[in-house]
């Protein structure tokens, strides 16, 4: 009798181990699929033709001070932007504030072509002074592409700024209750076809940080990261961030520092 | 005078691959802005594509192909130092050339 139970368990055991099997080798087939369409997207990914745009905006001279952006210092010394992105957020002496791409950007029209960041702050996203900042951020951020990210929060108020957007992260609230960690903090899981990074981990942090700016096939849209992080705060129905404010810079630093070692694939291309 | 295109020409075995990115809205004409106006149709009704002064490729496309499209294609023959060369026309008559050598 006994032994005819523990038979039926292990009969059971096995035909729900061969169910899984099928269902994972389903699931795979399906994640093949996406995978290779996201492949022929690389291709000829639109994004080049905001870089395009956004390296003639940074050594175009323009503002009242009638400079370019070419002296402007992104952390790697004044006029260098090769693998400057991959190193961003970080604090800058000259500001005494930790600044992603941005804001940085922002300071950098203030201080050298005497522009004043408040039209850039206030415009829509879809508006012609934050399509400027969108393209400024294309061009930069494909000049760190295929450098490894490195960001390792040192300065006092760097690891104030980690700890800050790690809270953020992890802060529950609004009308629908959510946190971020509600859609980014369980591993493996995903929305219709959208796999969820893990963003507490090194290649799910990875994966949101080093993809974005990335253009947006679905809706013809070059986005910057600190248009996606809106968005993630409109999704919640939290109230939505003032653009380069301290809250967004604090969770960029917080995907950065946990990408650290992995690499920049910007400018992305997303479905 | 739309933005500059993208293009990029490789040979290999006696075949030329053609890669063109092209900067344009592509407008459907189906479109209502935020006042529930249509937006008039806005779109790349023709495209020529020659290497070495030869017409390889031409198409007539319609409102159905995606903003900022992308196109590729092979042909038979061309080597490196050749000269591609890609036309469109939009239906306002707005017209475009760039080019690029085949590596």
């Amino acid at each position: 009798m006994v032994d005819r139970v523990s038979v039926g368990v292990a009969a059971f055991l096995a035909v729900s181990a061969v169910a899984a099997t099928a269902y994972a080798q389903q699931k795979d087939a399906a994640q093949e699929g996406i995978e290779a369409y996201r492949e022929a997207l690389q291709d000829g990914n639109p994004a080049e033709l905001y870089e395009a745009t956004g390296e003639e905006l940074w050594k175009t001279p323009a503002g009242p001070k009638k400079a370019s952006l070419e002296q402007c210092d992104l952390g790697l010394g004044p006029g260098v932007v090769k693998g400057a992105y991959a190193r961003l957020p970080r604090h800058f002496q000259d500001t005494d504030r930790v600044q992603d791409l941005e804001s940085r950007l922002l300071t950098c029209m203030e201080a050298l072509q005497g522009k004043d960041p408040k039209p850039y702050v206030e415009a829509a996203f879809t508006a012609p002074p934050k399509e400027e900042m969108i393209a400024l951020a294309a061009y930069v951020s494909g000049q760190s592409k295929g450098d490894p990210i490195a960001v390792t929060p040192k300065h006092p108020k760097e690891q104030a700024m980690y700890d800050l957007g790690k809270r953020m992260f992890y802060y529950q609230g609004g009308p629908y209750d959510f946190s971020c960690a509600t859609c980014h903090g369980q591993e493996g899981t995903r929305i219709r076809l959208q796999d969820l990074p893990y963003i507490p981990g090194t290649k799910g942090a990875a994966a949101g940080w080093g993809s974005w700016p990335a253009y947006r096939v679905s809706a013809g849209q070059m986005w910057s990261m600190q248009w996606r992080l809106n968005d993630c705060f409109r999704q919640q129905r939290f109230p939505e961030p003032v653009y380069t404010s301290d809250a967004t810079i604090a969770l960029s630093m917080f995907m950065a520092a946990n990408a650290s070692g992995e690499t920049m694939k910007t400018p992305g291309i997303k479905r | 005078m739309g933005n500059p295109m993208k293009i990029r020409a490789s040979a290999k075995d006696g075949v030329t691959e053609i890669k063109i990115l092209m900067s344009h809205e592509m407008e459907t004409g189906q479109r209502k802005d935020a006042n529930g106006t249509v937006i008039p149709a806005w779109f790349i009704n023709e495209i020529t594509a020659k290497l070495d002064g030869k017409t390889v490729m031409q198409a007539q496309w319609g409102p159905s192909i995606s903003k900022n499209p992308y196109l590729a294609f092979k042909v038979k023959g061309g080597k490196a130092g050749d000269k591609v060369s890609v036309t469109w026309v939009d239906n306002r008559g707005d017209t475009r050339t760039d080019e690029a050598a085949v590596t």
